[in-house]
Formats: structure tokens, C-alpha cells, sequence
């Protein structure tokens, strides 16, 4: 059996599931109930100055009958007093000691603000900090949250403020509510955190109703934007966690965030990076039991892989995320399709037909008169569009063509005309 | 034996079950949407069912409905009876790799949906001031009389039985379509302006030729009419019924007159079985289907033939009757039968039964179903003076014209000796194509085409 065991920037935990800070983390009953169900971590909703919350927070998109592809809130911070919830910190870590325990911090943008809170934090026994740099909702209005991760500057003077009082490690959790994500990762690290976290959620309005015309949800009415999250926002944080992981500047371990529903979506963030991962959305759908449909096939997969320790698929997938300049031109995949396989419904044909290159045709065998597809494969660009909309299982195959050339990025392309032009002039 | 008229109601009941509003939304979202979509062309009536389906999973129901009922005017009835499994979801793409898509029950949760709302979905075309009489008002002549309206025609249906929907109405079995269903369809028509008249019989109350001296055409929608005779002794008795009579009788009111009764049905078409079903239903302590041929050469869906199983039916195979025997006061108690064995026929044709002499025997019996096919209008069919095959009336293929140019013929009226099929959907599809045909000949073929006259 593999060893699930992670240690993000000195933080150990069992596993690398952890709950991120959000509704299911709010108190220590539920935060202790996960730890029963198996959670190997978990983010404390976030502490500050207890807010006031509105009624109907959450909203979600679901997609041709699939519930919940997206999930959209408008809640706030804590809105329990400060000492109620170290209180029962307290208990929770005392009750499991070996699971990670992560205290979420948002204070006004002043040094002695952050001071204080670290250390009352610290006081009961968290195992890290992670700075609430990312709500985009409700704490922004006041300087916190996204306003001030939307700020290099100020992520890394908040952070620095931080860890002239921190003991234990601090993770700077980031907004995804910016043009790029590695400008704030890198002022984090400037700001000597031990970690990142990403993605918090993104700015989203989930829906107008119909009948209505109120928005999704509505509080007496009136709508403000929330944060998105759910499946639907994984490949923005994949991406995000990754470029941050290939940024030489950034260089500090990441806590994957942002869609994580199953073990498979662990993987990816592991492999592009991420040390462990942080779920919400996917508990909030089914309840804290879905951890153990995540270890269990986490543990078979690096098993049936022979990968003894979780640890090794960290970012072994990093180097092959690049800029576009450094794709090979050359290399060129086709389609075909799997006559014995394919069931007919000409969904492939129709889009390639609308809205791609024309290059599937609907032919009929001379013999029998039944029709089938074929790819002229000479016109076909490999842009996987057939294969993506296709329904069955094995009935399109993208197939590697021999290279047309050396393999040549349009970085190198660049390059070598730039030489030319040299030489010529 | 005594059968309360509650256990009457529940036994006539609509045995399926709509879908509920989650399984209709979950099965409309599996369908895949195909491009040139296999279900279209297995349609006779070539409904778009992946965009009604796309419209049900868009919560359009409107939409859903109207792209239904465009291409078949009686979509919420064949929603019902239509033998699926051999048209659309027979085709579906999904059979390859998973289960097709309940067409069927996705058309019946859309039309459904139309008629609790009550909603009008077509209207009359423009006037174009021609007129056209439709002789019968079953799914034919219906079909034919719908689109004719929207062509902008002036339309009078000639019915004979006191409510129109013919088949629908009167022919399907409670149980599987409610009449309510099929008279809905009917008042669909008669709202775009369609007068249809009923208790009417056109040959008697009205002749043929009054109908081509006052109409500019005629559309021939007749079907067919009783079981023919079996052609031995004792079908005078009490207690021998023709099966189109019965079931016709328990749509109009439900009787427990066959409650404990014993009861043969004569023949395996799918009327057979209907028989043999509503006798099941009705209180029949026992039913079984006599068949001259065997299981292979039975006409009845696979569908109807383990329907009937299921309601208790037994099934005698290479079985012909002799006579019916009566008792004293002229009723049935028992039928004599001889075994049968099959012979090889000419080419295409179904094997032939002969009989195996001294193989007679007797069947106790309290009555007598005969369901041995369906006879034809033909006396009427002469009054046109149209050219037929035994009744059945000669056509041109494309467009539906009869010897009489000015006569159309759609439905069961023309099906038989290789010409069409007996479903409901051809027929309405057939009563569509005589309606364009009839729109292109009397309007956009002629130079004053569409002008009022």
C-alpha cells in the first residue's frame, strides 16, 4: 500500500485531502466529523471579526441534468466569536493530533491587527496559518480579502507582517480574480511565506431566474456578485497552480485548490504541482464521507503505477507545461475512426462539418450500403474536435502521423530565421 | 361470476404509467442529438425526435410538443401504440452501446404536457377557397383534413360513428390509448376550422357522387370494416363475437358480460390479442388464441404477444376451428378444432397450414372471438367507381391519387396486397402526403391556384 503521508512546508497530514477553509469547516462538531470520515487536513473557516451573513448564500449551475458543476456563494467569513471558535480548535486538534490543522486568517491590513491574531491562533495549537488573501465578496468591500490579494504589494507586506509573529508555517491562499496569478504568488514569496494556496474563488453571478428576474441567489431581491467554484472551475486552478509551479520565482510548495471532486482531479494537481490538495465543493454535494472514495482510489492508482510514496507524483508533470512558443510545429496527430466501433450518430461529422475543417465524410460501403465515417486525413489538422464530442469509448482514435519534419517550436523558428536575416544582411 | 364495475374501471385503466418529470428530463438528456438522426428516418412521419427531445431537456415543452404534432397530427396516440421498438428506437444510435432512448415515452410526457394545458398549436392557413370532403375520421383522413385546413382548404369530414378518431377511438384498447387521448387529437383538428360531421355514413346518407358534385376533391380515409366470416357452422350462435365489435363496445361502456366465461379467440394478429386481452380484462375465468399457423407466422408485435402472456392468455398453435357447437337455447359451449400442419409456400409468402385429417377435438367454450383480419369497404369503393384489389384502392405511390383524379385515398383503405402497413403512423403519414398532393394539384399546379373563386 502506498504512503498517502504529505509534508506541505513542515505541515504534516496523513493524506493529502484536506477540507479547505469554507462552510464545512465552520466548527469544530464538523471539522471533528471529517476527521472520523478520514480527512488527513483541514482549514478553519475563516477567523476575524465575526460578520453578519445574509440569507440565501449559495447557488449553483447544473449542466444537462448533472447537479452542481459549479457552485457559487455569497457567504462570508466567520460569524462565530473569535474565542468560541479557538475554543474549539483546541478540542478538535487535542481529539486528532495527526491531522493537519489550519488555522484561515483575515484581519484589516495592519501590522499589529495580524500580529494579534497569530498569536491567539497559535496559542491553541494550529499546525499552520493560511491568510485569507482570495474572498472576492462582502471582505473586499472592507480592504480585506481579494482587495488585498489583488495587490502584490500588499500580499507580500500582509504576509511579512505575518511572519514576524508566526511559529508555525504560514500559507498565502490567492485569488484567481487577477490578470496573473504568479504576480502575487511571487510577492508572497517575497514575503517569505512557506506556501500558496490557489485558487480561492472566482467572481461569478450564477444565474437570473426566469420568472422572476431576480438573481441567483437573491436576498430580498438584490444579488451582488459571489465566488465560483465546483467542477467547473478546476482547469483555471489547474492551470494557475501549474504556472505558479513552473515559475522558478515562486518556487514554495502549493496546496492545490479549485474543483477537486474525485481522486483523478488530486492527481493532476499533485503532478502539476501541488503538494496536497484542499476540497470543498465536492463535501458540500455529498458530505465528508466522499474522502474515502478519494483515498481508496488514490492508494489503487499509485499502487497499480508501483509509486510507493504520494510525495513522488509531485510535479512530475511540470515540465511539460511550457509556453506555446516551445510546441513542436511539426508533430501532427490525425483522426480515425473506428468503423467496428463508432455507432453512427454523426455528431463527429457535424462538427467538423460547422465548425472545424470539413474533413469527416459521411461515405457508403458499396457492398452492404450501410454508411460510415471516414477522416481525410489529409485535411484533418488533429485539433481533437471529432474525437472530444464523440460518445463512444475507442471509436476515434487521435493517431501520432510520422513527422513532417524536425521537430521545430516557433520559438526555435523564430530564432532560426532571425539567424538567417543575420547572416543575409 | 360478478365483476364490479370498479374492477371493470381498473382493468381498462392506462396500463403504462407516464414518465415522471425526473425521468423524462433524465432519459431526454441521454440522448446524444445525432446528426441525421437514424430515429428521424425510421419515422413514417419523420418527426424530428432529436430536437423535440433537445426541447424536452430545455424545458420547452411547447416546443417539444408543436415539433411532434407538426410531423404527426396524432403524436399523442402514437406515442402509445406505436410498435417503437421496430421504428425509431429501434434505429437509435444507443442500441450499439447502451439502451435507446424511450422515444415513445418522451413523445407521450411532451404530447401529454399539450393536452393538460390544453394548448392550440397550429391554425388554419389562409382560405384558398377550395373545398375538400374526407370520408372517415380516423388517423388518415384526420391527418389529411389537419393539413389540408393549414393549406388554407375548406374541409368537411364525413364520420359515421358518433364521434371521430376511428381506430383511435374505437379500435385501440383502453388500456393502451384512452380515448380521451385520440379525441383530443380530433378536437385539434375540428379548432382549425375543420367541419366534421358526425353519425354520417357516406354511401347511404350521402352518395358518392353528391360528394363529387359539391366538393372540389375527396379524400377516401374509410379503413376497413368487420372480421369476415370464418366460414363454418355455428357463428349465428350467442356467444360468438367479432373481435373489432368487442373491443369497440369497451370503449363506449365497460361490461362484465364475459366475467367467468371461457373464451376463444380465432387468429394472432395484433386484434387478436387485443381481444383477447379486454376478455382477460373484462372477467374471463380462462382465454387462449387458436392459430392455424405457428409462433413464427403470428402477424401480432412481439410486444402484443408477450403483453398478452402476461395477462394470463394461453396460445394453441397449428390450430383451425371446425364449428362452433351451441347448446339448446342457441349459445356457444364449445368449439370443435382440427390440428394443423405447416407446408412450405411459394417464395415470400407465409408457410401454408394443412390440415392433419383425424386430429379433430373440442374446446369447452362460452364464446367465440373471431379476429381473422379485417374485411373492406368495397361496396363503397364501387359507388366511387375507383380502381381496387379486392376493396383495396389502387394508388398512385407519390401522390395518393386514385383512377378518379379528383379522389385521394389514405389509411387502411389502401393497405393490403403489398401496399403499406397497418400502423397508425403510416396512416397519418399517408393522409399528410394526400393533403400535399392535393395542395400542389389544386393550388400551386393551378394558374389560378389560391385565389378565391
Amino acid at each position: 500500500m502506498a504512503d498517502l503521508r504529505i509534508n506541505l512546508a513542515g505541515i504534516k497530514s496523513p493524506n493529502p485531502f484536506w477540507l479547505a477553509s469554507a462552510p464545512p469547516t465552520n466548527t469544530g462538531y464538523q471539522v471533528q466529523r471529517a476527521f472520523e470520515s478520514g480527512w488527513g487536513g483541514a482549514v478553519w473557516k475563516t477567523l476575524g471579526d465575526p460578520i453578519i451573513n445574509t440569507s440565501s448564500r449559495f447557488a449553483a449551475v447544473h449542466f444537462n441534468g448533472h447537479r452542481v458543476a459549479g457552485f457559487n456563494n455569497i457567504e462570508l467569513i466567520t460569524d462565530r466569536p473569535l474565542d468560541v471558535n479557538l475554543k474549539e480548535i483546541y478540542e478538535t486538534k487535542k481529539l486528532f493530533p495527526d491531522r493537519a490543522l489550519v488555522a484561515s486568517l483575515m484581519v484589516e491590513p495592519k501590522r499589529e491587527k495580524w500580529h494579534e491574531i497569530v498569536k491567539k491562533v497559535e496559542a491553541v495549537g494550529v499546525d499552520g496559518l493560511e491568510l485569507n488573501f482570495g474572498c472576492p465578496h462582502g471582505m473586499a468591500e472592507r480592504g480585506m480579502g481579494s482587495a488585498s490579494g489583488q495587490q502584490p504589494d500588499l500580499v507580500e507586506r500582509q504576509t511579512y507582517w505575518v511572519k514576524e509573529a508566526a511559529r508555525t508555517p504560514v500559507i498565502v491562499k490567492l485569488t484567481p480574480n487577477i490578470t496573473d496569478i504568479t504576480a502575487t504568488a511571487i510577492a508572497a514569496a517575497r514575503g517569505c511565506a512557506d506556501a500558496i494556496s490557489l485558487i480561492n474563488t472566482i467572481n461569478s453571478l450564477a444565474g437570473v431566474d426566469l420568472d422572476s428576474w431576480n438573481t441567483i441567489p437573491h436576498v430580498a431581491g438584490k444579488g451582488s456578485h459571489g465566488g465560483y467554484c465546483g467542477p467547473a472551475v478546476k482547469p483555471i486552478a489547474l492551470n494557475m497552480v501549474a504556472e505558479c509551479a513552473r515559475n522558478a520565482k515562486v518556487s514554495i510548495p502549493i496546496s492545490g485548490i479549485g474543483g477537486i471532486s474525485d481522486w483523478k482531479d488530486a492527481v493532476e494537481f499533485l503532478l502539476m504541482g501541488a503538494t496536497g490538495v484542499q476540497v470543498c465543493t465536492a463535501v458540500m454535494h455529498h458530505g465528508f464521507r466522499i474522502v474515502e472514495e478519494m483515498i481508496d482510489g488514490l492508494t489503487n492508482y499509485l499502487d497499480s503505477k508501483g509509486i510507493e510514496r504520494v510525495s513522488d507524483l509531485v510535479g512530475r508533470a511540470v515540465p511539460r507545461y511550457t509556453d506555446w512558443g516551445n510546441l513542436d510545429l511539426n508533430y501532427a496527430v490525425t483522426a480515425r475512426i473506428n468503423t467496428e466501433t463508432c455507432i453512427n450518430c454523426n455528431k463527429c461529422y457535424i462538427a467538423c462539418e460547422d465548425t472545424a475543417h470539413q474533413c469527416i465524410e459521411r461515405a457508403q460501403d458499396e457492398e452492404s450500403g450501410a454508411s460510415y465515417l471516414k477522416v481525410r486525413e489529409e485535411d484533418c489538422v488533429g485539433c481533437n474536435l471529432c474525437a472530444i464530442v464523440c460518445p463512444v469509448e475507442g471509436a476515434i482514435d487521435m493517431v501520432e502521423q510520422p513527422a513532417a519534419g524536425v521537430p521545430m517550436s516557433w520559438n526555435e523558428r523564430q530564432a532560426a530565421i532571425a539567424k538567417l536575416s543575420m547572416k543575409g544582411a | 361470476m360478478f365483476i364490479s364495475e370498479d374492477a371493470l374501471k381498473r382493468n381498462f385503466a392506462e396500463v403504462k404509467a407516464g414518465l415522471r418529470p425526473k425521468q423524462a428530463f433524465e432519459e431526454a438528456h441521454r440522448c446524444l442529438y445525432c446528426y441525421d438522426a437514424p430515429c428521424i428516418k425510421a419515422c413514417p412521419t419523420g418527426i424530428n425526435i432529436p430536437s423535440f427531445i433537445k426541447r424536452i431537456s430545455n424545458k420547452n415543452m411547447l416546443g417539444a410538443a408543436r415539433t411532434i404534432l407538426e410531423a404527426n397530427p396524432m403524436g399523442a396516440s402514437c406515442a402509445r401504440v406505436c410498435p417503437t421498438e421496430e421504428l425509431c428506437e429501434g434505429a437509435c444510435v444507443l442500441n450499439d452501446s447502451s439502451k435507446p432512448i424511450l422515444i415513445g415515452d418522451l413523445q407521450r410526457f411532451a404530447t401529454d404536457w399539450a393536452i393538460r394545458n390544453n394548448q392550440q398549436l397550429f391554425a388554419s392557413g389562409e382560405r384558398n377557397g377550395r373545398t375538400v370532403a374526407v370520408v372517415g375520421g380516423g388517423p388518415a383522413g384526420l391527418s389529411a383534413a389537419r393539413e389540408l385546413a393549414r393549406f388554407g382548404f375548406t374541409v368537411t369530414v364525413f364520420e359515421a360513428k358518433s364521434q371521430a378518431g376511428g381506430l383511435n377511438t374505437y379500435g385501440i384498447v383502453s388500456f393502451r390509448l384512452p380515448q380521451e387521448i385520440a379525441l383530443w387529437e380530433v378536437e385539434q383538428v375540428r379548432r382549425l376550422g375543420v367541419d366534421i360531421r358526425t353519425n354520417v355514413v357516406v354511401g347511404r346518407d350521402v352518395t358518392a357522387d353528391e360528394l363529387l358534385g359539391t366538393y372540389d376533391t375527396v379524400v377516401l380515409a374509410v379503413g376497413m370494416s368487420k372480421v369476415p366470416t370464418l366460414g363454418i357452422a355455428g357463428e349465428e350462435l350467442d356467444g360468438v363475437y367479432d373481435a373489432i365489435e368487442l373491443v369497440e363496445s369497451t370503449k363506449v361502456s365497460l361490461s362484465g358480460e364475459l366475467s367467468g366465461r371461457r373464451v376463444v379467440v380465432i387468429g394472432a394478429g395484433n386484434t387478436a390479442i387485443d381481444a383477447a386481452t379486454c376478455s382477460v380484462r373484462m372477467g374471463a375465468e380462462h382465454v387462449e388464441i387458436c392459430y392455424r399457423r405457428s409462433k413464427q407466422e403470428m402477424t401480432a408485435y412481439e410486444f402484443e404477444y408477450e403483453f398478452a402472456k402476461s395477462d394470463g392468455v394461453a396460445f394453441r398453435w397449428l390450430t383451425a376451428p371446425v364449428r362452433i357447437i351451441g347448446d339448446e337455447q342457441g349459445r356457444v359451449k364449445a368449439i370443435e378444432c382440427v390440428r394443423m400442419k405447416l407446408e412450405p409456400a411459394d417464395s415470400g409468402r407465409r408457410a401454408r397450414p394443412v390440415t392433419i385429417p383425424g386430429s379433430e377435438f373440442t374446446i369447452e367454450a362460452d364464446a367465440v372471438i373471431k379476429a381473422i383480419g379485417q374485411t373492406r369497404h368495397v361496396p363503397l369503393v364501387e359507388q366511387f367507381q375507383l380502381a381496387h384489389t379486392r376493396g383495396i384502392v389502387t394508388i398512385d405511390n407519390e401522390t395518393y391519387q386514385t383512377s378518379n383524379p379528383k379522389v385521394y385515398a389514405a389509411g387502411d383503405v389502401i393497405f393490403g396486397e403489398g401496399q403499406g402497413d397497418a400502423m397508425v403512423v403510416s396512416a397519418v403519414q399517408q393522409g399528410k402526403l394526400a393533403a400535399f398532393a392535393i395542395y400542389k394539384q389544386l393550388v400551386l399546379d393551378d394558374p389560378d391556384g389560391g385565389s378565391q373563386t
